[in-house]
């Protein structure tokens, strides 16, 4: 079974945990001007929201790389940048529609979330502390609010 | 290490900016942030020099644990010579800022000297430079975090700096940073203004800069704390809930609630004001206060809050700005803004809130200088052609008219921003400024718990709840309780707090993580993090030298024994109600008492003995 990374916003206090905790994973430190994560505060509606690459199926990064530096990981799904064939040319970059794949100065190279590959799950899911990051069945990202609704459904509305 | 072991020395008066070594004797001795730069500071500066003047320094400076995987590990320090008190000045925040500063590799920057005209600091990673600040002069501490950003095209920037209160010196000026999270008290922005730093700010993205000495021992004492964190009533619960305003009813119904300017101990209106209040459904606009919680820089807990106006409220009808979320009321601004006054009005409070931190200014000691003034009034002392304003208890208008003012420096708003103790003398009633060594009481009646009252007279910086908090004792029984008018094992008690507290706030972790964390749980995080042997004998003793250096630091300033009182409201009339009725402070037990515990003469000195123990 494949699992995926799922946030809920609701949950977040915008504590950063999961950005040090994926900057810690990837380059043994805390800094999280690395983490492949992020938290954005919306600050006038007062809303906390983590964001990160989703693993597209058709992964456009994985199709516009030219020198075949984006692999599926086939255990996980994940889209993983292999360092050694990765020139640095950003092309991934641009062709991501969501922004989550981005370039390392220090390194030349690019970087995105590949679910902690060879770790025993996210390290951002771990040091989440109130569950708004999770790692659930990929193909039931949805069961939560899927039993959210199925609470509030009245199977027999006469006796209301 | 855990230590960048970079310091930044920036002189304002030549406009240079060096890198030197930390001191890393010194960092051995006092740990970091609030221990380490007093050290840095009392070394630099003439003691009695005037804290607005150019002789005076100002320092940023973090913890060990700053910017690391500790839960609450995010918190910095500005530390300087105050101008509310003459003393010692120490303000702690939280936010991201100081995370950043530790990421771009500086432990701490020093501001000496003053600058010919207005400037800010700009810090990426190893390089800083001190910028032209024309254009941010007169603005607030929102517009000038919002143009920084724009103006580097980089929205990654965090930024601490002053609104109009700092350049106005309004003596109880804070630094704000992250929009609402602030150093708030003893008047540290002040002493930015008048160095004509509007503000410092910061991208921080070295991977190198410090290391954790033992990863995997880090790891195993970070995740035990967390569980700890997480597990305990308050900090896993009613923090994250209520925010500290899960104290606002608990302390009202203990009858330890100052009211109206301490003349009562309970507030009748409490319940509209509190954490509960802030939870229900307004009848205006059908929403509530709150929008939900948020944290700081790696914190578990997440107590601060964030409010939304109704914006149909008079104070904010017409201005758009303020019906979006931002930083809502903790429990010392409710108090302070609230009770204090005698204001009921939640809206009005958020709003004053929302001011203080949108100009820099700390709500406690505004608050309390409107209490003193309303005092004034009803006394006839003050009066209505010359305040410009009816000052009645209770009065909204008034409270949010006055923090206008204090913001914009306007009208009787200046004479607001001297603080209390300035304002009563200046009116030939002293003894009306609820404050010690001129900063102002905290949100807890130092009668009707006798610890608390002990800790304000002995604060280091003025009255404080931050220096040693009897509260968890005398009302919530941590770690053992104490009954709220008993006066023996104070001292004793008190001068833990306090020690231990000194080694919080030199960490970088959050005060607050010790409702649920003792030293058993700080250490090993410490220890981790560090190299060397960090006992809980050594952090302690680090803790207590912090607290006599200080101590020393303010006996040089000019302050003595004598200061350490409180005013003769507290120690002569009587609690009125609830509970503490008939209470007042008995100092006169405790004091010969908490001098001999900490080891000084029976004026207050530390005597040789006990500065050879601590090896000052």
């Amino acid at each position: 079974m494949q699992k995926s990374l799922h946030l809920d916003p609701n949950k977040c206090t915008g504590c950063l945990q999961c950005e040090m905790a994926c900057a810690w994973e990837n380059h043994r430190s805390f800094t999280i001007a690395k983490s492949r994560i992020k938290v954005f505060t919306f600050h006038e509606p007062g809303r906390f929201v983590p964001y990160t690459c989703t693993q597209c199926d058709e992964a456009w990064c994985m199709m516009a790389c030219p020198t075949d530096a984006i692999r599926l990981d086939p255990v996980t799904g994940a889209k993983v940048v292999l360092e050694p064939s990765c020139v640095g040319c950003k092309v991934c970059t641009i062709a991501c529609p969501f922004g989550t794949i981005n370039y390392v100065s220090d390194t030349g190279k690019v970087q995105k979330c590949d679910l902690c590959v060879g770790a025993s799950g996210p390290a951002c899911e771990k040091a989440c502390p109130t569950g708004a990051i999770t790692y659930v069945d990929a193909d039931w990202t949805g069961l939560d609010k899927m039993r959210q609704w199925a609470g509030k459904t009245d199977t027999n509305p006469a006796t209301v | 290490m855990a230590w960048t072991k970079q310091v930044l020395r920036v002189n304002l008066t030549a406009g240079t900016c060096v890198a030197e070594p930390l001191n890393m004797d010194w960092a051995k001795d006092y740990l970091g942030q609030r221990g380490l730069a007093t050290k840095y500071l009392v070394n630099e500066i003439d003691p009695k020099v005037d804290p607005l003047a150019d002789g005076n320094k100002l320092i940023f400076v973090t913890g060990p644990l700053t910017g690391t995987m500790a839960a609450t590990g995010g918190r910095y320090s500005v530390v300087t010579k105050g101008p509310l008190t003459n003393a010692i000045a120490c303000s702690n925040s939280g936010g991201f800022f100081g995370a950043e500063l530790k990421f771009a590799g500086w432990d701490m920057v020093i501001f000496e000297g003053t600058s010919p005209k207005p400037v800010y600091l700009l810090i990426n990673d190893g390089t800083a430079e001190l910028v032209d600040a024309a254009h941010l002069w007169g603005k607030t501490v929102w517009e000038t975090e919002e143009v920084i950003k724009k103006q580097h095209q980089d929205p990654q920037i965090r930024v601490a700096s002053i609104g109009r209160a700092g350049e106005n010196k309004v003596l109880f000026a804070g630094i704000v940073n992250d929009l609402h999270r602030a150093a708030g008290r003893s008047g540290v922005g002040a002493v930015m203004g008048s160095k004509n730093l509007k503000a410092v700010a910061v991208r921080g993205t070295l991977t190198s800069a410090y290391q954790i000495a033992n990863p995997e021992a880090f790891f195993t004492a970070v995740d035990a704390g967390k569980k700890v964190l997480a597990g305990n009533g308050v900090t896993g619960v009613g923090l994250p809930t209520y925010g500290t305003q899960v104290l606002m009813n608990v302390i009202n119904e203990l009858g330890a609630l100052p009211t109206r300017n301490h003349k009562d101990t309970q507030f009748e209106s409490a319940n509209s004001i509190g954490g509960e209040a802030m939870h229900e459904k307004r009848e205006t606009d059908g929403k509530a206060n709150l929008v939900t919680n948020g944290a700081c820089f790696g914190c578990t807990i997440a107590c601060g809050r964030i409010s939304r106006m109704d914006p149909g409220h008079f104070s904010v009808k017409d201005k758009p700005q303020y019906h979006g979320a931002s930083g809502g009321l903790e429990y010392e601004a409710a108090w302070a803004l609230g009770a204090a006054n005698g204001v009921k009005d939640l809206e009005a409070l958020t709003y004053a809130n929302f001011l203080c931190n949108e100009d820099g200014y700390d709500p406690i000691s505004f608050g309390a200088t409107v209490g003193a003034a309303m005092e004034l009034y009803e006394l006839g002392i003050l009066t209505e052609a010359e305040v410009g304003l009816k000052l009645t208890w209770g009065s909204a208008e008034a409270l949010v008219t006055l923090a206008e003012w204090t913001a914009k420096g306007e009208g009787f708003g200046v004479a607001i921003g001297q603080g209390s103790k300035r304002l009563c003398a200046k009116y030939g009633r002293p003894e009306l400024s609820m404050s010690v060594k001129g900063q102002e009481f905290p949100a807890y009646d130092g009668r009707a718990l006798q610890g608390m009252g002990l800790a304000y007279a002995t604060s280091n910086r003025g009255a404080c709840h931050l220096r040693g908090y009897m509260v968890s004792p005398e009302v919530l029984g941590i770690p053992v309780k104490m009954e709220p008018q008993a006066t023996e094992g104070k001292p004793a008690m008190l001068k833990a707090f306090q020690d231990l507290t000194a080694v919080v706030d030199s960490s970088g972790l959050c005060l607050f993580t010790t409702f649920a964390w003792g030293l058993q749980d700080i250490q090993p995080q410490i220890q981790a993090a560090c190299e060397g042997d960090w006992s809980d004998d050594r952090l302690l003793l680090i803790g207590e030298r912090i607290w006599n250096m200080e101590r020393e630091f303010n006996l040089a300033a000019g302050i003595t024994g004598k200061d350490d009182t409180l005013p003769p409201r507290l120690l002569n009339e009587p609690a009125n109600s609830g509970p503490q009725k008939g209470a007042v402070a008995r100092l006169d037990i405790m004091m010969p008492e908490y001098y001999q515990v900490r080891g000084w003469s029976a004026d207050g000195v530390p005597t040789d003995a006990t500065r050879t123990r601590l090896g000052l």
